[in-house]
């Protein structure tokens, strides 16, 4: 079978020179002379992309993952066709959709029925393609009573629901998604993954491009890791998102933003820290399985009065949520917080997570309405990592053991010579403990 | 499980870097044609939703404008018109005129205007200024309400020239998507382009025979005038409409025009294509 999407040897230069993204006729004709006259230097070019290669099978779900100015975008802009490559090819065997960001393509002068046929348009579908799949965009974007209104009247949150809507009902055969995702509040960023991880199993070829990599991980069996413009892994995803996040997140397991005002947070609450300690209070990245974990979030609370609650989201590196814990410290539950800054511990017991990549998001929340000010995804991450001692609860169990936790339980095993176990009292330990 | 939709299968895509001599890919825009008519709805439903003023001050442009031609050019100075009356001289010329330069001037601006969608979705370039210009057509049809009204009250003859009219529209389209491609394209790269254009435009009116004949030229310089392609536009309107003799000469000039500059600029945006987003 022929692969879905081929790369061979792509690349993109861009000039610095040009990054004044126009210039004059005049300037034209100056730099036009100068060249004539002089030689034609140009050292500040620089490589977006060098030397990209990869293919994909059709039905292949891909994530590609990078920091920000890997050149992930760059690579789907050419794969998209909204840019060309310097060097290199690309070949795409099958319809293309693409969705690099939510809503281009909206006009807010026109309603919501006109805008669906509009994007649907952009996005390469046919009008009579769009009708048939109308009522079910409406329908998933839950805008129903809405949909003859102008979509400047539209709340930022309908008109996100709308646009990732028509999107998600593209017939493209290759889908190519940037970060669609970043958009949204939390119980839609949810319906979004479940609709992405429904086109992932329709057998569509995805490409999916994001910086989350609880997400990457969650739909893509595949991950392609650019680093400066090249491909530094390519493989399993839970490979390379390990390896990527021990490169990212370093050894300190911190993160911190020492300018309040860029912090991640709102007018009311800004994030400033989040760190992993371990047992000895040392900031530390690599967690024994036995040893209890200390996560530590900092924030500052610009506007007083409101009655904020910190919390923590816990994934593994499949992307599913192991817990999620709230601020429980009885002095400031239910207390409205002056401003200032404020430093929140939470302990995980040792003998209680499992082996493996745990990424921490950090979240600040005020209730009633439910309102979040800070929720920042991938905060921070670490490793658990259990040893073969035999005091772990893997015990002197050999081979790889699944589940979200690992906690170590207390085992109580008797032999009874006759084979009549129900003439037996309880495990003395086990009564005790449950009382 | 989402269903599928048919989807009509299509040859593979290759991406490559841009070369010297694109490739027009026409079979491509035939494929996006109903994104044409989209954007072409667009505009014209954007436009003209606000209010039917609207649709008022587009009627009034072009009949304001031949009032004052007809004070100053009609009644003072007295340009010849073999008899017809000077404002509905005025009108046939400024008619046509006034879509070309219309056109011209908001489709130049159009792929700066449209950066959002440039940088962020594929289709072929082309249809934005296309589609931009072809959504001027409303405001020419609006216009002709103005025409028709003179025609009846100046009682012109209605006669088998009257055919040519729709020929000399489509030139007209032809030539003013290619304007307005090639200009646009430019103003990507070079933003004084877009100060440029009203400029010449205001010149064009003068150096095209709108509110006079062109065979007021002498006929030495008529070459020159028969250069400029929209001579044998306006003039074919006028004779048409007036019952002039049909100006072949100059008309077939505009034909061989118009059909150069729509390949100019598809060749132009084909080949800055994969650069716009880089630079819009």
């Amino acid at each position: 079978m022929n692969p879905a999407v081929v790369a061979e040897h792509v690349g993109k230069r861009h000039f610095l020179g040009v990054r004044v993204p126009y210039r004059t006729l005049r300037d034209s004709i100056a730099s036009a002379l100068r060249n004539r006259a002089g030689s034609r230097e140009r050292s500040d070019a620089i490589w977006a992309l060098k030397d990209v290669s990869f293919s994909v099978a059709p039905g292949e779900v891909v994530g590609i993952i990078g920091r920000n100015g890997a050149g992930k975008s760059t690579l789907l802009k050419i794969l998209s066709r909204i840019t060309r490559p310097t060097v290199g090819e690309v070949r795409l065997n099958g319809s293309v959709g693409s969705l690099l960001e939510v809503g281009s393509g909206f006009h807010h002068e026109l309603t919501g029925r006109e805008n669906i046929y509009l994007n649907g348009a952009f996005l390469g579908m046919r009008a009579r393609d769009i009708a048939g799949r109308f009522d079910e965009i409406v329908a998933f974007a839950g805008v129903e009573r809405f949909i003859d209104t102008p979509v400047k009247h539209y709340s930022s949150g309908m008109y996100l629901r709308l646009a990732f809507s028509v999107a998600a009902h593209l017939d493209a055969e290759i889908l190519l998604m940037d970060e669609v995702l970043a958009v949204g509040d939390l119980t839609f960023q949810r319906k979004c993954l479940g609709k992405m991880e429904e086109i992932g199993r329709s057998g569509r070829t995805v490409l999916f491009v994001s910086h989350n990599v609880n997400a990457v991980s969650g739909l893509c069996s595949r991950t392609i890791l650019i680093k400066e413009g090249t491909i530094a892994a390519d493989g399993p995803s839970p490979e390379v998102i390990s390896a990527y996040l021990r490169e990212e997140h370093g050894p300190g397991a911190t993160r911190e933003w020492p300018s309040v005002s860029e912090a991640p947070g709102d007018h009311i609450v800004r994030l400033t820290a989040v760190r992993v300690r371990d047992a000895k209070n040392q900031i530390a990245s690599v967690m024994d399985i036995r040893k209890p974990v200390c996560v530590e979030i900092e924030f500052e609370v610009l506007e007083g009065g409101h009655v904020l609650v910190p919390n923590l989201q816990f994934y593994n590196q499949d992307g599913t949520c192991v817990f999620m814990s709230a601020e429980v410290d009885g002095g400031w539950r239910r207390r409205p917080r002056p401003p200032g800054r404020y430093s929140a511990a939470a302990t995980i017991p040792g003998n209680f997570l499992a082996e493996g990549t745990l990424i921490v998001g950090a979240g600040i929340n005020t209730m009633d309405p439910l309102t979040v000010h800070v929720h920042e995804r991938d905060a921070v991450a670490f490793q658990v990592h259990d040893s073969f001692a035999g005091d772990t609860a893997r015990g002197d169990y050999g081979g790889p053991m699944p589940g979200v936790v690992r906690p170590a339980l207390q085992w109580e095993t008797r032999l009874t010579p006759d084979g009549n176990t129900a003439t037996l009292p309880p495990a003395a330990s086990f009564a005790s403990s449950i009382r | 499980m989402i269903p599928f939709a048919a989807v009509e299968p299509r040859a593979a895509v290759v991406v490559r870097p841009p070369g010297r001599w694109p490739e027009l890919a026409l079979t491509e825009l035939w494929a996006y044609r109903e994104l044409f008519w989209f954007l072409v709805w667009r505009d014209v439903k954007v436009r003209y939703r606000q209010t039917l003023l609207g649709v008022t001050w587009v009627a009034l442009q072009p009949l304001m404008t031949m009032a004052v031609f007809a004070v100053v050019l009609g009644r003072l100075v007295g340009v010849p018109t073999d008899g017809i009356p000077y404002p509905l001289f005025a009108y046939t010329g400024l008619l046509p005129w006034l879509f070309f330069s219309s056109a011209v001037s908001t489709g130049a601006l159009c792929l700066v205007g449209h950066s959002d969608l440039i940088t962020k979705v594929y289709f072929p370039r082309i249809l934005l200024p296309a589609a931009t210009v072809a959504a001027r057509l409303v405001d020419f049809a609006v216009g002709s309400l103005g025409l028709f009204a003179l025609l009846m009250i100046y009682r012109v003859p209605v006669t088998t020239e009257f055919a040519i009219i729709p020929v000399a529209l489509f030139v007209e389209l032809v030539m003013a998507i290619g304007v307005a491609a090639l200009f646009s394209s430019l103003n990507v790269r070079y933003r004084d382009v877009g100060f440029v254009v009203p400029v010449l435009l205001q010149l064009g009116m003068f150096v095209t025979p709108v509110v006079y004949r062109w065979t007021l030229v002498p006929p030495r310089w008529r070459w020159l005038i028969m250069a400029n392609p929209m001579t044998g536009i306006v003039e074919t309107y006028r004779s048409a409409l007036l019952g002039y003799e049909l100006p072949w000469k100059p008309f077939g000039v505009s034909v061989v025009i118009a059909v150069a500059v729509l390949l100019a600029a598809l060749f132009e945006i084909r080949r800055s294509e994969g650069a716009l987003a880089d630079i819009v």
